[in-house]
């Protein structure tokens, strides 16, 4: 490893994983050499990727054996295609059977419109692999710093994780803000103004608010200390959980519900100079974050 | 059919279903025991106000010990596309609602979607998506987005889409299609008696998800349980 920063962001799926894990550890499973393209964007005359844009397999993190997938935001947007989603359904599913940990780093636009059923369905089955995986103690870890976001049924995704790690560019959302301009008019959401973007679906918010439980900045190397830290925590989940979880989210509309704007709700928390958080370095928002944000408390 | 009507031909015996706003709440004698029955109804969108209800009503089943299976009923628009529901973190309700389902269904309840008109995108996802089993009526639209915004989405006009969609089900809206790849274990026959159909579904053992299997039978989705099962065998080899 070098001591030169890498940038999570600007990073691809297979840097992010060798980022990840231990060095020579990663093992990838159904990887390009098996050729699994999709059996659909011919259709359209698109052009497919031997890895359908996601990699997924098995490897270590400081010595702990995990399983980890990483999505391709450069491709298709990182889209939930039949292939893409059938790999990590089997992954969880595998997680499940060997009560081994799950890394996932997300970076997708939601489920992919060419094959739009079979992604639909591939995040149902997905998300049911996670309950299932983590009712039996696996913890599953999501990453979100890439291009791409996590839109769309990626958010409904990562929403079933039992930790979410984010830097100020992993915007969680499930309608993108072009589509809620598109169907409800530019007086909804200027999806132009990138500055609303951010403090709305932006990794920095959604810490504030508890939607996410660590913020680190765009280093890959932060993302590997995170998920290391994320990996050492209790697993738990069960009747308590969502119990918890139902009176975190309850709360959070008796509090910020009437709320318009990102900046409102920053206010609220307690925050002298909510316009001043944007730009804050990422070492100084995490400090002050800490202090005013609403946590998760382990109730996701 | 109405909620009501459908509510009827399950139900014979009674009910105390009862509407509030879009969403349904109640309970129903049913051969020797009772059904839940929560409801999403009058093609509404599903925003983080509806989602925390909905799922408040789960959890509160879910934590009883009687075991008794859940009924939902869909006929919802999408997720509520908003500001404010994406600003409170929409992604969260929704996710929340699908694991208050799968909580359920883990502590000895079935969970049947019965999908009677729309569902679309997230709200699908968080809902019809998130049951054991979803059965679904007749004349049911369900959908992922509309072809007019595909065309916008995919820059194809909407009638290059029209002729696609006529020869594969894997991206075009409709019951059928959604059929083909699996989502749907079985279409009803609104004609009969759905009290029969339902018993029937109770009747049957479910064992696991089911889908991708389906949809390799079905042909819709000819490659996901192949490569699901590959990954699967390949990380415990």
């Amino acid at each position: 490893m070098s001591n030169i920063r890498q940038s999570w962001y600007e990073a691809g799926a297979r840097e992010r994983i060798a980022a990840l894990v231990d060095p020579r550890s990663f093992a990838e499973f159904v990887g390009p050499e098996c050729r699994e393209t999709s059996p659909h964007l011919g259709i359209f005359n698109l052009p497919a990727q031997f890895d359908d844009g996601i990699v997924v397999g098995s490897g270590s993190i400081n010595g702990t054996p995990v399983l980890v997938a990483a999505q391709e935001g450069r491709f298709m947007g990182g889209a939930f295609g039949e292939v893409h989603g059938a790999k990590l359904t089997g992954l969880l599913r595998a997680a499940k059977a060997l009560g081994r940990d799950v890394v996932i780093a997300f970076d997708t636009g939601g489920v992919r419109l060419q094959e739009a059923n079979a992604g639909e369905i591939a995040i149902a089955e997905i998300m049911r692999a996670i309950v299932e995986a983590r009712l039996d103690g696996v913890r599953v870890v999501g990453l979100i710093g890439g291009r791409a976001g996590c839109y769309g049924g990626g958010g409904l995704i990562a929403g079933c994780c039992s930790t979410l790690i984010v830097s100020e560019q992993g915007r969680i959302s499930v309608t993108g803000p072009e589509v809620i301009e598109t169907n409800k008019g530019v007086e909804e959401f200027d999806s132009r103004d990138r500055a609303l973007v951010w403090r709305t679906m932006g990794g920095k918010h959604r810490t504030l608010i508890g939607g996410a439980d660590v913020f680190v900045d765009d280093d890959a190397a932060a993302f590997r200390a995170a998920a290391t830290a994320a990996l050492a925590r209790p697993a738990k989940f069960d009747a308590a959980t969502l119990a918890a979880e139902q009176a975190r989210l309850e709360r959070r509309i008796a509090r910020f519900g009437d709320m318009s704007d990102a900046t409102d709700i920053w206010h609220a928390l307690g925050i002298n100079d909510p316009k001043a958080i944007p730009d804050m370095p990422a070492d100084a928002f995490a400090t002050l974050a800490a202090q005013y944000r609403e946590s998760a408390d382990d109730a996701r | 059919m109405t909620p009501a009507e459908i509510l009827d031909s399950l139900f014979p015996a009674g009910h105390d279903v009862t509407t509030d706003g879009d969403l349904l709440f109640g309970r129903a004698r049913f051969g020797d025991g009772i059904v839940h029955v929560v409801g999403a109804t009058g093609r509404a969108p599903i925003g983080i106000d509806q989602a925390i209800r909905l799922s408040a009503a789960v959890l509160q089943i879910a934590s009883s010990d009687d075991a008794a299976p859940i009924l939902f009923l869909v006929d919802s628009a999408s997720q509520r596309m908003s500001r404010r529901d994406e600003l409170l973190g929409l992604s969260e309700y929704l996710a929340h609602l699908a694991k208050s389902l799968l909580l359920a269904e883990a502590r000895g309840h079935r969970t049947i979607g019965l999908l009677y008109g729309g569902s679309a995108a997230g709200a699908f996802i968080a809902t019809a998506l998130a049951c054991g089993t979803l059965v679904a009526l007749p004349g049911a639209h369900p959908e992922v987005m509309d072809l007019a915004s595909m065309a916008r989405v995919t820059k194809l006009p909407i009638d290059v889409l029209e002729a696609k969609a006529k020869t594969t089900p894997v991206f075009a809206p409709g019951l059928d299609n959604l059929v083909s790849v699996g989502g749907i274990a079985t279409v009803w026959d609104a004609g009969t008696s759905l009290a029969d159909q339902l018993q029937t579904v109770l009747a049957t053992p479910r064992a696991g998800d089911d889908r991708a299997t389906l949809g390799a039978e079905r042909g819709g989705r000819p490659a996901a349980a192949r490569i699901a099962g590959a990954v699967a065998t390949a990380a415990q080899g």
